[in-house]
């Protein structure tokens, strides 16, 4: 069934070299850890994509009971976590998978990074890493206001002092995040909201979509 | 399936090495995804799952204030809609039938659902009358044929205590 309802599509949009585009590729002996078992620091790229999946998918699940407003966001996480069937499980993992996904990042790049997989002709690719890096802290520091309790609350207070920290256009940039000059309320937590859900996942979708090209484009770089 | 003969050892090698791990992959990664998935779709299809509970009965007025001719009585429900509750307005044309029965009728006309209101209309003083569309209904609710709506007014489910009339949910009726 499965397989005639495949080569029904495939006889007509020839989907097959697509597919093997993206999945079937040698994967070199160095990097297999059932090869060698070091190998396995390898993964760790593979890992950041796997929990962003989960990231992308709680957070979407999430978006259908908050409700980013000051009056109601915290009464509406209360509620899914306490009252929707799982909610704890859903939120707990879009919660857990941030600080993870961090971490993955994090272990990712020190992997690059001594094994000097950055350099030529990667150069490229590391920078659009370390865009990808700034993106994951700039949708962890936005997403940490959205619950609108007493830790999210002053957390954003400070991070918008550091803001105001930045010389000569620092008064400026405070008031662009937090949408009003003096008051940290309605206007900041629609506009962390957007940046969350719209604006920083469409940048993320694009790093993301030319690290991977590149990748392909260039291989995985050699054994030490 | 009795093969047997020197064929057997090869027969049963039927899953090459590459279809093995191909099953395996697709099982760990299905059962990952399900693991993954399980408790988001429960938590998006919560709602429906809920159990619809039974509306409470709200006291509305004494019935002896309850006269023949139908009057508007209002009275406010509090309404919990998941993290938001409100005080919510519900009204109904309430009178006393022949039989001295007490009738409580919904205001909702079932045409296009405005409000329908008695004898609002001077060519029809003793009819409900709803000011979108000209529908009609008669005293006991059933709408007038040849007017928009197709269907009676509903009914509150009632019940009599201590000399007050309380007030339940809308049922279809008649």
């Amino acid at each position: 069934m499965l397989q005639k309802m495949y080569d029904w599509i495939d006889e007509r949009v020839d989907i097959t070299p697509l597919w093997r585009d993206i999945a079937d590729h040698e994967v070199p002996e160095h990097v297999n850890p059932a090869h060698h078992f070091s190998a396995f620091v390898y993964c760790f790229g593979g890992l950041t994509f796997f929990v962003t999946v989960i990231q992308i998918l709680s957070g979407m699940f999430l978006t259908m009971y908050y409700v980013p407003d000051i009056e109601n966001a915290w009464r509406s996480v209360y509620y899914l976590q306490t009252q929707v069937a799982h909610g704890q499980i859903v939120r707990g993992m879009h919660h857990w998978g941030a600080s993870v996904v961090i971490v993955m990042l994090f272990l990712h790049t020190l992997r690059v990074f001594f094994q000097g997989a950055y350099k030529k002709p990667r150069e490229l690719n590391w920078m659009v890493g370390v865009l990808i890096f700034f993106v994951m802290l700039a949708l962890g520091l936005t997403g940490y206001l959205l619950p609108w309790d007493n830790k999210a609350y002053f957390a954003t207070v400070v991070t918008l002092q550091i803001a105001e920290g930045i010389p000569v256009i620092g008064e400026m940039a405070k008031t662009l995040l937090n949408g009003d000059p003096n008051i940290v309320g309605a206007q900041t937590l629609a506009r962390f909201f957007a940046i969350h859900v719209f604006f920083l996942p469409a940048a993320l979708f694009v790093l993301m979509a030319v690290h991977f090209i590149m990748i392909r484009k260039q291989g995985i770089s050699g054994p030490l | 399936m009795c093969r047997g003969g020197v064929n057997n050892v090869r027969e049963k090698a039927q899953v090459s090495r590459r279809q093995f791990l191909n099953y395996t992959l697709t099982g760990v990664g299905g059962f990952m995804a399900a693991g993954m998935l399980a408790p988001m779709v429960r938590f998006a299809i919560d709602p429906v799952l809920q159990a619809s509970g039974t509306e409470d009965m709200h006291a509305v007025v004494e019935v002896s204030e309850i006269t023949t001719e139908p009057q508007r009585f209002d009275w406010t429900i509090k309404q919990v809609d998941a993290w938001y509750t409100s005080d919510v307005i519900h009204s109904a044309w309430i009178y006393k039938n022949e039989k001295d029965e007490i009738i409580a009728l919904s205001p909702i006309c079932k045409h296009l659902g405005c409000a329908v209101s008695w004898a609002s209309n001077e060519e029809y003083p003793n009819e409900f009358y709803c000011p979108c569309h000209g529908g009609r209904y008669y005293k006991n609710g059933l709408n007038v044929p040849n007017t928009p709506p197709n269907a009676a007014l509903d009914l509150f489910q009632k019940e009599v205590k201590d000399g007050t009339l309380y007030l339940g949910a809308q049922c279809q009726t008649l």
